[in-house]
């Protein structure tokens, strides 16, 4: 069966049942590898991708409830947002497997609130798990690319 | 890859008996190199820097790794030792991951290819500064023959080679002549105070763009022309067995290809992961049970107390081992005793990677891609199913998500499942196994369940006089086929060989180890993830109970033992800390581990009777710091890890079933709850030793002693959060 979708700014027929979750048709029939599996129940947000600019936990979105929205992957993030120039300019990532995740939420967070709070970070990043334990410089760089006004880069 | 294909090496029987006896356990060192046994069949060819080193024609460096990067920062390090001693560019250094080789690649001190055991600088150090120094000298003698001057008056810097005559030349330029110099064989390398990269903030991550854009590559990322994707139905309860299945709903799911038995399961092969999932889940599968583990955790740890005690005796052939003993074993009659029991659950490593691995089986050299920890286990592991040499097994080992452990598993129980996949898919087809969360969090191969109980007689000065300890475990390295001793240290180490035992002139320690079909495996800093709870909270009882402060009775411990490292890493916390910040309260721990002595003060608080952490101070001295950002990042991550196990962290089992599937069961640590770790490294220009590990197993001990300045209440048992 065919679906189409929308995946940074292009439009994508995929073959695939409408109660696929995103994540699978992202990553399997798309090869857009950057949102991981990490739980498969939308606990640890290793999968977040945009959907009209909101972050949501692309394992638990069916393609069917997805048609017709603008879905971003971080493939689709375009250039070096600043958020990534941030993250490596921190060396925030270890393992590295729930950073596209992170990003992905940080992104959300920042095009609503272009200066978050401690507490605006907890709220937007609490979702996003990350076992090797970076939080410290997930909100360091959080800040960092806060700091340097982002808001014309993340619309971009 | 576009090598022709040629037939897989037959061993001899000889061969055939050595592996089979290595991968059954005892020992690899039956008379002959291990390495030599496991590299037979490989087929490698370096060029003309070695197999540590690669020099292309313009000028880029290549450092190869033979440790894998799961996130502890190793490839930044082993890079910076190279760069350092060839006196390369660092910003035109690049790091790729090693082949298996077991003899090229492998860990001095493990006589295997692996990483582990927070080894990779410390093993890595001697060779790499050679590695280094040989190519820099073999850049100078080129300069030199070329330019017609003495080597002596020659400079290297930034890949740039220099004579004062206004002659240079770039790494580009000359390695055509370089690579025709013959290595020096002991080059010798610089005088460490003449370090101009390694100890300093420029050595970072050569990994974090691509992690940071979505393009690391991972072993779930693998895509092959026809491969296939298999998920398996494992037993729910340890050491169940398949007695039989249905597969007619599964085969119905639109792209299942196929569903078989496996030796750990019914395995079922799909176009995708998606399809594999809905066909694994559609599976009816019967179990017998009758070697299965059945009982609950509560009922086994009660099993563990009543050995402790003396309630219960050892089953036969099971003996108590004694791990530290000194002086009288019966305490004094008399005087004050201090009791103190402490239970530590199951814990599962949940790397953020689920266990994946893609094989390709068939007439060709058999061939494994995985964040593969100990490749050449994988090797002898895999090689024993398909009826090759080990050495003839390719791994293609790729960035791998966390593990914490869980990858370095002597069974290689996901990677062998995979190639009896392959194997039975055959022809070489590419078979991708993915484990979801749910197989992986029930699994097995977690910490094991422990239970100590330490009873301390004190003198009249409130020092211990007699320490009598009882560990009781299930042994991690029962059958491991390398490593392996009399006495399996790993489940004592950290309570063996304490100051605080070597400043007590009586101790009777002994461990027991029960059998389990419940799968155990070492978790980022193995004993010490136990052990340094007990020492260190019972430290604090112990000075409380002697009305002393806890940093105060430490130092005079640390005295009596000459553990001159533990007071000075003590010193420097105490001096960085400074005052605690008002409504909190600070507990300190301090362990060493892996040749590594960390020390912290955590500022904790309760709300709502959940411990919070907020400020928390790490002292270390690893000896020559590498790489400081990375240790200061092992140092936060670490605290992270072990902060969430001894939150929130338990596996139990119910009628030998696990109760935790996934991230809503077993809590991990969040955003929210992370604390601030500030990082200080104590000045030496010894031997590097580990950082991937020592940062871990000091919060839980942290925290319990600041709780216990707060509440007058000890720990008994972790994690703090009972749910």
């Amino acid at each position: 069966m065919t679906t189409l979708l929308n995946i940074n700014g292009q439009n994508v027929a995929v073959e695939a049942a409408p109660d696929t979750p995103l994540l699978w048709v992202l990553r399997d029939e798309l090869e857009l590898t950057g949102a991981k599996y990490g739980c498969g129940v939308g606990q640890c947000g290793a999968c977040t991708v945009h959907l009209n600019g909101d972050a949501i936990r692309s394992c638990q979105a069916p393609i069917g409830s997805v048609v017709g929205a603008k879905i971003t992957t971080i493939e689709g993030l375009g250039g070096l947002h600043p958020l990534q120039a941030a993250w490596i300019a921190a060396d925030v990532p270890q393992c590295g497997y729930c950073q596209s995740g992170q990003i992905m939420s940080a992104a959300a967070l920042l095009a609503k609130t272009p200066n978050p709070t401690d507490a605006d970070i907890d709220a937007a990043m609490t979702g996003n798990i990350c076992r090797c334990g970076c939080y410290q410089r997930v909100r360091a760089a959080i800040k960092a690319a806060a700091a340097q006004r982002p808001a014309q880069a993340v619309a971009a | 890859m576009n090598a022709p294909v040629k037939s897989v090496p037959e061993p001899t029987r000889r061969e055939m008996m050595v592996i089979a006896a290595a991968a059954a356990g005892g020992s690899l060192l039956i008379g002959c190199s291990p390495a030599d046994v496991l590299s037979l069949g490989a087929d490698s060819h370096f060029g003309p820097f070695g197999p540590f080193l690669r020099i292309s024609p313009d000028g880029a460096v290549t450092v190869v790794s033979k440790h894998i990067e799961f996130g502890q920062g190793n490839h930044a390090g082993l890079a910076a030792i190279v760069t350092e001693e060839l006196d390369a560019d660092w910003s035109k250094v690049s790091v790729v991951q090693a082949e298996a080789n077991a003899k090229v690649y492998q860990n001095i001190g493990l006589g295997a290819q692996g990483t582990g055991g927070s080894s990779a600088i410390s093993n890595s150090w001697d060779q790499l500064r050679k590695v280094g120094a040989a190519g820099r000298t073999m850049f100078v003698t080129a300069a030199a023959a070329r330019w017609g001057v003495p080597t002596g008056e020659i400079t290297v810097k930034d890949s740039v080679v220099s004579h004062p005559s206004g002659k240079q030349a770039g790494f580009g330029e000359l390695v055509a002549d370089a690579a025709k110099i013959i290595p020096p064989q002991n080059p010798t390398p610089k005088d460490p105070r003449a370090f101009t990269l390694i100890g300093t903030d420029r050595v970072r991550r050569k990994d974090a763009r691509a992690k940071s854009t979505g393009k690391a590559h991972y072993t779930q990322d693998v895509h092959k022309p026809r491969m296939l994707t298999a998920m398996v139905a494992h037993s729910p309860r340890f050491g169940g067995k398949v007695a039989g299945f249905d597969a007619t709903a599964a085969r119905k799911i639109p792209g299942v290809v196929d569903v078989f038995q496996i030796p750990t399961g019914v395995a079922v092969t799909a176009e995708n992961t998606w399809a594999a999932r809905q066909g694994r889940d559609a599976l009816i599968v019967t179990w017998s049970d009758d070697k299965a583990e059945k009982r609950g955790s509560d009922e086994i740890l009660a099993s563990y107390h009543d050995l402790a005690a003396g309630k219960a005796q050892p089953a036969d052939k099971i003996k108590w081992q004694t791990f530290e003993a000194r002086g009288a074993a019966r305490p004094p009659s008399g005087g004050k005793v201090i009791e103190a029991a402490y239970d530590f659950p199951y814990l599962s490593h949940a790397p953020m990677e689920p266990m994946n691995c893609v094989a390709e089986i068939g007439d060709g050299d058999p061939k494994i891609t995985t964040g593969s920890q100990i490749p050449t286990v994988d090797q002898l592991n895999t090689a024993l199913i398909v009826g090759c040499l080990p050495g003839a097994v390719k791994i293609d080992t790729l960035f791998a998500g966390g593990s914490f452990g869980r990858r370095a598993n002597f069974k290689s129980d996901y990677v062998t499942e995979c190639v009896h996949i392959a194997k039975h898919v055959g022809g070489g087809r590419p078979v991708k196994l993915v484990w979801t969360r749910e197989d992986d969090m029930t699994g097995g191969y977690y910490r094991p369940l422990t239970h100590h109980a330490v009873r301390v007689a004190v003198g009249e000065d409130g020092f211990p006089v007699h320490w009598r300890h009882r560990v009781v475990a299930q042994s991690i390295m029962k059958g491991a086929p390398i490593g392996g001793g009399k006495l399996d240290e790993s489940a004592v180490e950290g309570a063996m060989g304490s100051p605080y035992l070597k400043a007590t002139p009586n101790v009777d320690g002994q461990v027991f180890f029960p059998d389990s079909p419940v799968t155990v495996l070492w978790w980022r800093s193995v004993g010490a993830t136990h052990t340094a709870f007990v020492m260190e909270h019972t430290i604090d009882q112990l000075a409380r109970a002697a009305g002393q402060d806890p940093v105060a009775y430490r130092r005079a411990l640390y005295a009596k033992a000459g553990a001159d490292r533990h007071l000075a890493v003590l010193n420097l916390l105490v001096d960085k800390a400074g005052p605690v910040t008002p409504g909190w309260s600070r507990g300190v721990a301090v362990h060493e581990s892996f040749g590594t002595v960390v020390a912290q003060a955590a500022e904790v608080k309760l709300e709502g009777g959940t411990p919070r952490v907020g400020r928390v101070v790490t002292a270390i001295d690893c000896g020559l710091a590498v790489s400081p950002d990375q240790i200061a990042a092992q140092m936060e991550g670490g605290t992270c890890l072990g902060l969430s196990a001894a939150l929130y962290g338990q596996i139990t089992l119910k009628d030998g079933l696990v109760q935790q599937r996934n991230f809503d069961g077993y809590r991990v640590l969040r955003m929210n709850e992370a604390p601030h770790v500030e990082t200080y490294i104590l000045p030496s220009m010894n031997h590097p030793s580990g950082v991937g590990e020592p940062g871990t197993p000091v919060i839980a001990p942290a925290v319990a002693n600041a709780l216990l300045a707060l509440t007058g209440k000890p720990t008994a048992s972790l994690p703090f959060v009972k749910t």
